[in-house]
């Protein structure tokens, strides 16, 4: 079984508004330090037999992304 | 002249899509997301709601549905095509529009009427209208915000595929105050607030919507 883990962020140049407005939260926590947020997706995927790279990187970049606004990065471990 | 309005799990305007349809005098179509069956249909209209219940993004998963693959084939030799709200984010997560929506800047759902103005009149959908023209028609979501680079936005506005704009306040955020935009060759249409719930004057703040319908069985009856 390997574990594939996906992230997914939008691009700098598309502005965030869910992070924005958790940046705002943290200022008036009194976080005065933290300078930007970003929100994601963070997904998690459990592979059967010998993981195929090319195809998780299709199912990255073509399902669980949206290429014209967001930015994605794959992680695999095999146990 | 037949409209196909497709039906996925989650639509909920895809009956007021069909009344829209029949006002104008047309023959609306009910197609079904898991089939692969266009019936023959000469336009096809994508209805508003939560298709799949937008769980990964909004219209995200609709738009790999096995409807829309024909959909996609051949809306690119050719069929007209009006994405409305979800039916938008389904055109532009399928790649037959430009740009993507996102959550309303403001993070709100918002609802109410909302005045546009038709920038482009010469496309399949718009040729009713006049350039210019403004027209008010209801607005309902929370992921209506239009986004893309600044560099691709320069080419549409270049390419004049804006087809509508958001005057008296931008309900979610959008860019550059972009209510719809079209394809290329202006049969593919694409816009967030909705013209099927501004058809009768019982139920809607006004007829402009009308327009929508009535302008494709002219290019139908053309083509």
């Amino acid at each position: 079984m390997s574990r594939v883990v996906v992230d997914v962020v939008l691009k700098p140049e598309i502005s965030d508004p869910q992070g924005q407005a958790v940046l705002g939260a943290l200022g008036r926590l009194g976080h005065d330090s933290i300078r930007s947020v970003r929100q994601g997706k963070h997904f998690v995927l459990e592979v059967d037999g010998t993981p195929d790279e090319a195809e998780l990187k299709q199912i990255a970049e073509t399902l669980l992304a949206n290429p014209v606004i967001e930015d994605v990065e794959l992680q695999l471990t095999t146990d | 002249m037949r409209i196909g309005v497709i039906t996925f799990p989650g639509s909920l305007d895809d009956v007021d899509a069909a009344r829209a349809v029949r006002l104008a005098g047309g023959e609306p179509v009910a197609l079904w997301h898991g089939d692969h069956d266009l019936k023959d249909v000469d336009a096809v209209v994508l209805p508003g709601g939560f298709s799949y219940g937008d769980y990964l993004r909004a219209g995200a998963i609709a738009a790999r549905a096995p409807l829309m693959q024909d959909v996609v084939t051949q809306a690119r030799q050719g069929l007209p095509v009006l994405g409305i709200c979800n039916g938008f984010q389904v055109l532009c997560e399928a790649g037959l529009l430009p740009g993507a929506l996102t959550r309303n800047s403001h993070l709100h759902f918002r609802n109410r009427d909302q005045v546009l103005r038709v920038e482009r009149a010469d496309t399949t959908w718009t040729q009713d209208y006049e350039t210019g023209q403004h027209i008010v028609i209801p607005v309902k979501n929370g992921e209506g915000r239009y986004v893309a680079a600044d560099a691709d936005l320069d080419r549409l506005e270049g390419d004049g595929r804006v087809v509508f704009r958001y005057v008296g306040g931008n309900p979610n955020g959008s860019s550059r105050d972009i209510a719809g935009v079209t394809s290329g060759d202006g049969r593919i249409v694409g816009l967030m607030p909705h013209p099927e719930h501004a058809v009768e004057d019982l139920t809607g703040p006004s007829t402009d919507g009308l327009g929508f319908f009535t302008s494709v069985l002219k290019a139908a009856v053309n083509a």
